[in-house]
């Protein structure tokens, strides 16, 4: 037999017992997924506890969480070896118990270096938890070979320092990986890894055209490189003794192989946000093939998940101090979206969508993975059910509307971060963080300059004079800072990609994309409900400056009352979403690097609180240096007439004017939703039905008391799994600053009774 | 026509089945010393709405209180105070929407003069703070025989309500009272469900914010054995009720 033969044979082994498809002639994940999967509508009576090698592995990890949180937050560093896909020897938790191995040094928790992006984030890093980079690799990444940050700040201008430097655009990409991209890793497992090079040549040779242009050229390179990572992947599981050349025979090798790619990705790049896209219905077909071999039991099944899961919990990268205090705690995004329907109207719901929650119980709450439901009002009742349960015992998931992004992305999308969306394998984002809107508010109405420090960052255009605001002149005058701010801040964008791309490629995250793809340029907004109180304040009540010797307004004295974003009223509600609409035509004005699809975000993770300190006293009565509202929430305490109008608000906020995510943080008390449990749930449920139906894009929901976070602050020692959703992710509670405890304490719980 | 609003909460789920849109009527003429609404009292404060006001602030959320089963439950301070406003409120959300209505109500005033509200009343929750009436004049200002005539005449013409009964220890905890409770609610008809809501002391703050001092200082929230305690021993008292009424 030939080795073209042999490998068709294995091919055609491996996928045994397949609906035959479109999916066996060239890449198509979703095909395979179609023709393929078992929705299931029943509820969640299936679901098997976890085994004792889950329980035993689960201990090494509690027990090395907790000697991490004993060495300051960072266990070991392996300060001498780069990491890349095949820098490390394996190690392991346990390797006779572990189901799904591999991390990403030769031991769990050791952190890897990681400069491509950046080795000043490295060295300063290393050094505030205890460690140095020793001298010959800070001189590699320094003198000899460039980095991602050396690039961008080689290219950013004066004005984009200044800005940077003032918060009026924070939080960018430009000293570590962009991330924001996901991978399709299912491929890995369908195809093996022999197709996908095939594949990847044949673009190649596709790509031999006449004329050679610097797109074409890049091209060409980019190509190379991911047939190149595609090789050092196989070589990774070979040294875990797997060969993925082929495609996985049954489930346990489905899991280990999409776990083997994502693991790569995660070696290679140290990216903000590494998000896995959506492969649990995936992976279930696999499961149900095994389960129908007698291969596997139910049991077994969700061991497979609970090992899988417990792998993207322990993802780590070295990150400073300062990074930690920006997204609290310790943050990777695993994303992992669940659930969802198909364009055809069948659930994509699966055994394994429970299964994957249920982990949330076998192993306790956690922030990581992200589990994200996308909520049609379609979506099988138990499924609905059990995810308000989930949710309501373990505040751990977040809920994206399946029914506003099918229609745009098709039923094969995923979420990258928290509510970036984007079709699997076919779409990737250059992440953009935000600019901030409330400041740019006070930059027009003090002509440009900054008010905490007194410096002229933005354009020199003339200040209000006036003793009380007016709306009309306030308006004009914002409208065009916010002019002046979409350009720098898209200017900004296209220094930070370019130098990403050439620094610090996404070798093996893009080997698993098409070749043909759609890339956005995902800005970002913050601040929006203190600008849009600000508006309404300065409209409705009468707003006095009161201005320092330098003429900047530093403090507002506010008379009479004005509507606050977050009470359904749209007066102001008006406001917010103009402001949305407003910024998002003024970034479509520019030119994104690679022809990127400009798209924007309501979202601040939870540098909310950062932000805050970073911005002067504003219109609204917040003070200097006070948190903002996470993402599009209303400020904490002015939604006064209860839940459903605050959500009302929030849902008015344009979609299509902010494609890259709408967050929404929402805090209730148990009782609040009802007197007992099956009352709660469905409550929860229909809460979530109404509010999705009037074209809310997401919602985060955390069900606990008030007293209860206390009690956390004082005794962090008893809540080591409290997770907590925050701003389209979750943290550990016990792992952030008190500053962002206080933040989410003071955070408007509703608490009707 | 005007009422008067002391405040609006969208999204209610204790007051009544389902997802509900409960309305805070001012003004109560009961000085109940365990109140968590004392802010709610003063029949001169809140702010005046009309009824058109008022059914555009439901009307956004209607699809949450259907899809859930719910409605609109308006509480208060008293509404019975304002019992014509309440009985154009809900003929108006009836007619337009179909909703379903509830009112929480001291049963202080005289059913037969409420009758035209009570018609359009789905459901009651009666609040019985005492069964002893000395006690309840104690408690609360006002004896409670209207309360309990209010109870009977709900009874008697065929109407839902659950009972509620905030539980104070040393106010209404005496053994004797609470079986007396229980015998009394087990001689009603309609009765649904008896609430026992534990006396809490989140209402503080608003008392002293009126500058008032508060009549219950020192008194401590029960304990959950002290609530099923009582539970046990309304049960107890309403089935003896029930098995001499069979």
């Amino acid at each position: 037999m030939s080795v073209m033969e042999k490998n068709q044979t294995e091919t055609q082994n491996a996928w045994r017992g397949f609906q035959a498809g479109k999916w066996q002639k060239h890449v198509d994940v979703r095909d395979f997924i179609h023709a393929n999967i078992a929705s299931y509508t029943g509820d969640e009576a299936f679901l098997a506890g976890p085994t004792q090698d889950t329980k035993d592995l689960w201990d090494i990890v509690s027990q090395l969480s907790k000697e991490e949180r004993e060495r300051g937050g960072v266990w070991d560093v392996d300060v001498n070896t780069p990491s890349t896909i095949v820098s490390h020897q394996p190690g392991y938790l346990d390797k006779d118990k572990e189901k799904v191995v591999g991390v990403q040094t030769d031991a769990p928790f050791r952190r890897s270096l990681q400069p491509f992006g950046g080795i000043k984030m490295m060295i300063d890093a290393c050094k505030a938890y205890g460690f140095e980079v020793p001298a010959e690799i800070v001189d590699m990444f320094t003198n000899i070979r460039k980095t991602h940050n050396q690039g961008v700040f080689d290219a950013y201008t004066t004005e984009m320092r200044l800005a940077r430097r003032s918060g009026v655009i924070t939080g960018l990409p430009d000293a570590y990986g962009r991330g924001r991209i996901i991978g399709d890793y299912r491929r890995a497992a369908l195809y093996g890894i022999d197709y996908l090079i095939e594949e990847k040549k044949r673009d190649l040779l596709d790509m031999e055209l006449d004329h050679l242009d610097q797109d074409l050229i890049r091209d060409r390179e980019e190509t190379s490189e991911q047939i190149r990572a595609l090789q050092e992947l196989k070589q990774m599981a070979q040294m875990h003794g797997f060969d993925m050349a082929k495609p996985a025979n049954n489930a346990r090798e489905a899991f280990q192989w999409v776990y083997f790619a994502y693991l790569a990705a995660i070696k290679e790049q140290n990216g903000a946000a590494m998000s896995l896209g959506r492969v649990s219905s995936f992976l279930d077909i696999y499961v149900e093939r095994d389960l129908k071999e007698g291969a596997l039991t139910e049991q077994e099944a969700q061991e497979l998940v609970d090992h899988f899961i417990m792998k993207l919990r322990i993802v780590k990268f070295l990150r400073t101090p300062d990074y930690n205090e920006l997204f609290s705690g310790d943050p990777t995004w695993v994303t992992e979206s669940i659930g969802g329907m198909a364009v055809d109207g069948k659930a994509l719901v699966t055994k394994n969508s429970f299964r994957f929650l249920h982990s949330l119980y076998n192993l306790g709450p956690a922030p990581e993975p992200n589990l994200t439901v996308l909520w049609s009002e379609q979506l099988p009742e138990a499924f609905k059910k059990f995810c308000a349960r989930v949710s309501i015992e373990t505040s751990s998931i977040q809920y994206e509307n399946d029914d506003l992004m099918r229609p745009i992305y098709g039923d094969d999308y995923g979420i990258a971060c928290c509510v970036s969306a984007m079709r699997i394998g076919k779409q990737m984002q250059f992440f953009g963080a935000r600019a901030n809107l409330a400041k740019c508010l006070l930059y027009a109405i003090n002509g440009g300059k900054d008010e905490k420090s007194g410096v002229q960052v933005g354009p020199e255009y003339p200040a209000i004079t006036s003793d009380v605001l007016d709306y009309d002149e306030v308006i004009k005058r914002f409208k065009q800072m916010m002019e002046w701010l979409a350009k720098l801040y898209m200017n900004t964008l296209n220094v930070i990609h370019f130098m990403h791309d050439k620094y610090s490629y996404e070798r093996i995250e893009m080997a698993l994309h098409d070749r043909e793809i759609l890339r956005t340029m995902a800005c970002g907004i913050a601040g929006l409900s203190v600008a849009a109180d600000s508006l309404s304040a300065i409209k409705y009540a009468k707003v006095k400056p009161i201005r320092n010797e330098q003429g900047i307004a530093v403090d507002f004295e506010v008379e009479g009352e004005f509507p606050c974003y977050g009470n359904n009223d749209d007066r102001v509600d008006n406001i917010a979403v103009e402001l949305v609409e407003t910024f998002m035509n003024m970034i479509r004005k520019h030119k994104a690097y690679r022809n990127a699809l400009p798209t924007q975000s309501v979202l601040t993770i939870t540098s909310n609180v950062v932000y805050g300190k970073k911005t002067g006293t504003t219109p609204d009565g917040r003070k200097a240096g006070e948190p903002f509202a996470p993402g599009a929430n209303p400020m904490h305490g002015r939604d006064k007439k209860g839940a459903l109008a605050s959500l009302n608000s929030v849902a008015k906020l344009p979609y299509e004017h902010s494609l890259d995510g709408i967050s929404n943080t929402f805090s209730i008390v148990p009782k609040a939703l009802g007197k007992d449990g099956d009352i709660r749930k469905s409550n929860l449920v229909s809460m979530m039905d109404g509010y999705f139906h009037n074209g809310a894009h997401h919602l985060n929901v955390n069900v606990f008391d008030r007293e209860q976070l206390l009690d956390a602050m004082e005794h962090p020692e008893n809540y080591p799994q409290l997770t907590i959703r925050v701003s389209g992710y979750a943290v550990n509670f016990i792992k952030l600053t008190r500053e962002q405890q206080l933040d989410v304490i003071h955070r408007t719980f509703h608490s009707s009774m | 026509m005007i009422g008067r609003i002391h405040s609006l909460e969208t999204f209610g789920t204790v007051d009544g089945p389902g997802i509900r849109f409960i309305l805070f009527m001012q003004g109560c003429a009961l000085k109940c010393q365990y109140c968590h609404n004392r802010d709610t009292w003063d029949l001169k404060g809140g702010k005046e709405m009309t009824l058109e006001e008022v059914l555009s602030e439901i009307e956004p959320y209607l699809n949450y209180y259907r899809s859930s089963g719910g409605g609109l439950t308006v509480s208060g301070g008293e509404p019975t105070l304002q019992g014509e406003f309440v009985k154009e409120l809900f003929t108006a959300v009836k007619e337009r929407w179909n909703l379903h209505t509830t009112l929480d109500t001291n049963g202080i005033n005289d059913p037969n003069k409420l009758a035209g509200l009570y018609d359009v009343t789905d459901l009651f929750l009666l609040d019985i703070k005492h069964i002893n009436n000395e006690k309840h004049m104690d408690l609360v200002g006002v004896p409670n025989l209207r309360v309990l005539e209010t109870a009977r005449w709900l009874s008697d013409h065929g109407k839902k309500m659950w009972i509620r009964h905030v539980f104070v220890p040393t106010k209404n905890d005496d053994e004797q009272d609470l079986l007396d409770l229980g015998r009394f609610i087990g001689r009603l008809n309609g009765v649904e469900k008896i609430d026992i809501l534990p006396y809490h002391q989140m209402g503080i703050y608003k008392w002293e914010a009126l500058g008032e001092k508060y009549p219950l200082e020192g008194v401590p929230s029960p304990t959950d054995e002290e609530v099923e305690r009582a539970k046990r021993l309304i049960e107890q008292g309403r089935q003896e009720a029930q098995q001499q009424g069979a």
